[in-house]
């Protein structure tokens, strides 16, 4: 069974249709952000650099500083959330340890939709959270919670917490917390334990925590599409746009390859630091599989 | 016994249950909103089951979610299969081809979707002019299309789930099946194969879950009148907010939470009998 | 007496209806080694995390030094924990690790610069200064631990069965090392374990430890033979049990009859009274064996005749079991000649078993018995 040859075509016809549907696509991407637009918005005949020119568009230059600004918020709330979650599941019982580590995955196997409909809900002007927060005056009758960027980075840090909280989790599962009570045995303050201890054994959870939120909130388009507004467009909203109301595919496809750009450089930057942090120390590290194990 | 050590901070505990309000807020909202008579779900007005009952009439619904789940279905189906493929060969791999083997399954799990959809919408068109200019043939995005591409970001998925139960499982049970005189082949089906397949169910219970619920790739894949579920909420949302889309969260909700309920019991019966 | 140094006045420690503790009071002095020694679960190492903060005890108190420490926070008191993992901080260095009590604690760099190497060199750990835990062996990760420990200077030194992640030799090793480490820093330590030879071999007191409560405290060669209990006589040593009552006294000596029907004559030191129920201790290597009957029996001897059951050789000594009526009496002997020619003891020969009457110790029959 593990000769070489049945191992060549076990592996082949994955290979083939990854190729095929994931790789050359990415590469047609690339390729098609060259390609002049035709009357129709389609495909044109010739090569040109006229949508990579159109990338210095004057609105361009703010939704990309936005999308950033939100992506970057997203994933460090997520991470601040998601290490004091880690931190009290990995000291519970198991038992219990495992009730609340389903919780909190639940709402990640619900539908994506149906999870930003419900924040819908409780953002809407006659909603339960805006009478509550005109109630205690904490904004006024005329606000408007939904179609703006706090309402997207809401929905974004609550749709990415699940994704942050298991590698940082599988992470802490492996802390020796012993290792907390030497700390404290040696004279260190609960803080001091926490940051010069607990931190540095985890960060390897937090990498790839930071990673898996980042990179899909970078691409984020549902979520601005559905509850943010013209003011909180992101990259992705421009995208689809291009694809959709303004047919136009080689734009569309020269904001994508941005967008890979900004994808893969932050992945691979990650990735580099992982194997120089695993290099230097050898410590246990989280594997891509970790941050899916908590789903099941 | 360490962890039940009494000196501890509470502000982890009081984090946790904030977050957990937070996760569980939003459902809460949206279940009593689908029994609320208002049609917009800010006031109590009235309880009310109608939402539920127009949530029945609708044909169009009913049409989505057959389609949805023939989608999920096929892809489930051809993924499952593929990516087990891919896990086996993974595993077994030593070569150097193993590093490009894993990138190729392993990059898609963090590309964010809506590159995939635009990807294999570039490639459709170009691929349809180029069959259309070369061959005459004629094909427009539709069915096909969303399955192949729902395929194409599953198969990711199962590989890595089948992987981590590969790992898991001790080289020297192969070694001692061949030992007792069994072929390669026997030893595949009645050592290797049982000892994966609750790799397998799961993977192919994620790629089944992931289907039903994706819109992005869908919606840049799909012809004109293909209409899934999410398809057809998100359109209803930009419409408004009709109190039938709350009526149907509820029903999806109750589904999830019945499913993860139902295989959590199944897992924890399989490990205590263990 | 010294003022000792800890003492614990009366701690109880429940978990839901667990007695882990029941009313425990012992007093170590300065500069001793003190042993806290049972089978797991007897409460040794709670009772050590009491003692560093880790637990809190329902009941009673903890002075260190004639201060009540009872409700003070682990980083707060003047006690270092060496654990049974070592928990050493795997991404710091060695370095890194010794110095982290004294950079916890905002101690001076110049201090901490100088400190540090003295520790190292006292656990013979120089040139390791910027390894890693992961690459060093498990003596040697002991040995950070130590001097982890040590270098904040605690009162006390507390090691919760330091030596039981090691393998024979290298335990035997530490122990002699823990001894000079002791002579050199002169401070207290309180040493948990389940193994009675580590006990034994480096203590100078011996509290046993048996369900929560204290069996017997005392130096190891009282534990070992005057055992208070048959708890005590069977977890430090082998020994052999003989359950009956006394029948006759006489002076400072008496005659016990047991279950199985023969009579020992045994020293009285507890002077019991006739029909007292007693259990009696007699370790294997007091017994002498024999083919051939003893010749010089006096009055003060007991002599049991037997047949061999089982013979196991372990080099330094034999072992032999004995069927003495409705006993089986387990009996050492020492090798103190080159024994090829002699003719050996082997199954089935008949012996003669004799033990003087004031090699035998009698026991509480209400002590617990050993599990």
């Amino acid at each position: 069974m593990q000769n070489r040859r049945v191992r060549f075509f076990v592996g082949l016809p994955t290979f083939v249709w990854l190729l095929l549907f994931y790789a050359i696509p990415m590469v047609v991407m690339l390729l098609l952000a060259f390609r002049h637009a035709d009357a129709n918005g389609d495909i044109g005949a010739t090569w040109s650099l006229q949508e990579i020119r159109n990338l210095c568009n004057p609105i361009y230059p703010k939704i990309f500083i936005r999308t950033i600004w939100l992506a970057v918020t997203a994933t460090l709330l997520c991470v601040m959330f998601a290490i004091p979650i880690s931190y009290q599941l990995a000291r519970m019982r198991p038992r219990i340890r495992n009730v609340f580590l389903m919780l909190i995955v639940v709402p990640f196997w619900t539908n994506f939709l149906i999870r930003i409909y419900a924040w819908k809900v409780v953002l809407h002007p006659d909603g339960f959270l805006k009478s509550i927060f005109v109630a205690i005056g904490l904004c006024d009758p005329d606000a408007i919670l939904l179609y703006n960027s706090g309402a997207v980075l809401t929905v974004m840090v609550y749709t990415y917490l699940p994704f942050a909280v298991l590698p940082i989790y599988s992470a802490a599962e492996k802390f020796d917390f012993s290792m907390l009570d030497a700390a404290k045995d040696l004279g260190a303050g609960s803080f001091y334990a926490f940051r010069r201890v607990f931190l540095p054994a985890i960060m390897s959870g937090v990498t790839v925590a930071i990673m898996v939120v980042f990179i899909p909130a970078l691409g984020a388009y549902l979520i601005p599409d559905l509850v943010g507004g013209a003011s909180s467009e992101m990259i992705g909203d421009k995208i689809a746009q291009s694809v959709t109301t303004k047919r136009n595919l080689p734009h569309a496809s020269a904001l994508s390859a941005l967008l890979m750009f900004g994808v893969f450089a932050p992945l691979l930057i990650g990735m580099l630091i992982r194997k120089w942090r695993q290099r230097a120390q050898g410590e246990t590290m989280v594997t891509n599989r970790d941050v899916m194990k908590g789903a099941f | 016994m360490i962890r039940n050590g009494s000196q501890r901070s509470v502000i982890p505990f009081c984090v946790l249950m904030v977050v957990l309000i937070f996760l569980y807020l939003p459902f809460v909202m949206v279940t009593m909103a689908s029994f609320n008579a208002s049609k917009y779900g800010g006031e109590w007005v009235g309880f009310s089951l109608k939402w539920y009952e127009s949530l029945f009439e609708n044909d169009a619904i009913l049409d989505a979610l057959k389609t949805t789940l023939f989608i999920a279905a096929m892809s489930t189906f051809f993924a499952t299969i593929l990516g087990t493929m891919a896990a086996l060969a993974l595993h077994w791999m030593k070569s150097r081809i193993r590093g490009i083997y894993s990138a190729l399954v392993h990059t898609p799990l963090v590309v964010p979707d809506i590159l995939h959809g635009v990807g294999l919408l570039l490639l459709f068109v170009t691929a349809k002019h180029l069959l259309s200019y070369c061959f005459g043939w004629e094909f427009e995005l539709g069915m096909v299309t969303i399955i192949i591409a729902h395929v194409t970001f599953c198969v990711s998925y199962v590989t890595m789930v089948v992987v981590g139960r590969l790992e898991t499982f001790d080289g020297h049970l192969i070694e001692a099946a061949h030992d007792l005189g069994a072929g390669a082949l026997y030893t595949f089906f009645k050592v290797t194969m049982p000892m994966i397949l609750p790799g397998i169910i799961a993977g192919a219970l994620f790629s089944f879950t992931l289907s039903i619920d994706d819109f992005v790739i869908t919606f840049f894949v799909k012809g004109a009148g293909d209409t899934t579920l999410p398809i057809y909420i998100q359109s209803a949302m930009r419409r408004g907010n009709p109190a039938e889309i709350n009526a149907l969260s509820v029903i999806f909700l109750a589904f999830t939470f019945i499913f993860v309920f139902v295989t959590q019991m199944l897992l924890t019966r399989k490990k205590e009998t263990k | 007496m010294d003022t000792p140094i800890l003492r614990f006045e009366n701690v109880t420690k429940c978990y839901g209806n667990n007695i882990v503790l029941d009313n425990v009071s012992l007093s170590i002095a300065a500069g001793e080694v003190f042993s806290l020694l049972g089978p797991s679960g007897c409460g040794k190492t709670t009772l050590l995390r009491i003692c560093g903060g880790f637990e809190r005890p329902d009941e009673g108190r903890v002075y260190l030094d004639g201060v009540d420490i009872t409700k003070l926070p682990p980083n707060e008191r003047d006690v270092r924990t060496v654990f049974q993992s070592y928990a050493l901080f795997p991404h710091m260095t060695v370095w890194e690790n010794v110095a982290f009590g004294l950079r916890a604690t905002g101690v001076p760099r110049d201090e901490i610069v100088k400190r540090v190497p003295r520790y190292l060199e006292l656990v013979q750990l120089k040139g390791f200064e910027q390894r890693r835990p992961g690459q060093l062996s498990g003596g040697q990760r002991q040995r950070v631990a130590i001097a982890r420990a040590l270098i904040n200077q605690p009162k006390v030194l507390l090691l919760d069965e330091p030596l039981a992640a090691l393998d024979l030799k290298l335990r035997q090793r530490m122990l002699m090392d823990l001894d000079a480490i002791h002579d050199e820093v002169g401070i207290s330590f309180l040493f948990v374990t389940h193994d009675q030879q580590e006990a034994m071999c480096i203590s100078d007191q011996i509290a046993v430890l048996n369900r929560g409560h204290v069996e017997q405290i005392g130096r190891p060669q009282e534990l070992y033979e005057a055992p208070r209990s048959s708890f005590v006589a069977s977890f430090i040593g082998d020994t052999n049990f003989f359950e009956g009552f006394v029948t006759e006294t006489q002076g400072d000596y008496c005659n016990v009859k047991t279950k199985d029907g023969f009579d020992l004559y045994l020293y009285n030191d507890r002077h019991l009274n006739t029909n007292t129920p007693v259990s009696v201790s007699i370790r294997p290597e007091k017994f002498t064996i024999s083919l051939t009957p003893p010749t010089d029996t006096d009055q003060k001897m007991n002599v049991l005749q037997g047949e061999v059951e089982e013979v196991v050789y372990l080099g330094a000594h034999t072992r032999f079991w004995v069927r003495v009526g409705g006993h089986r009496i387990s009996v050492v002997k020492q090798h103190h000649a080159y024994g090829l020619d002699e003719r050996s003891i082997t199954w089935g020969d008949a012996v003669w078993l004799t033990v003087g009457a004031d090699k035998g110790y009698m026991l509480d029959r209400n002590g617990s018995m050993g599990e």
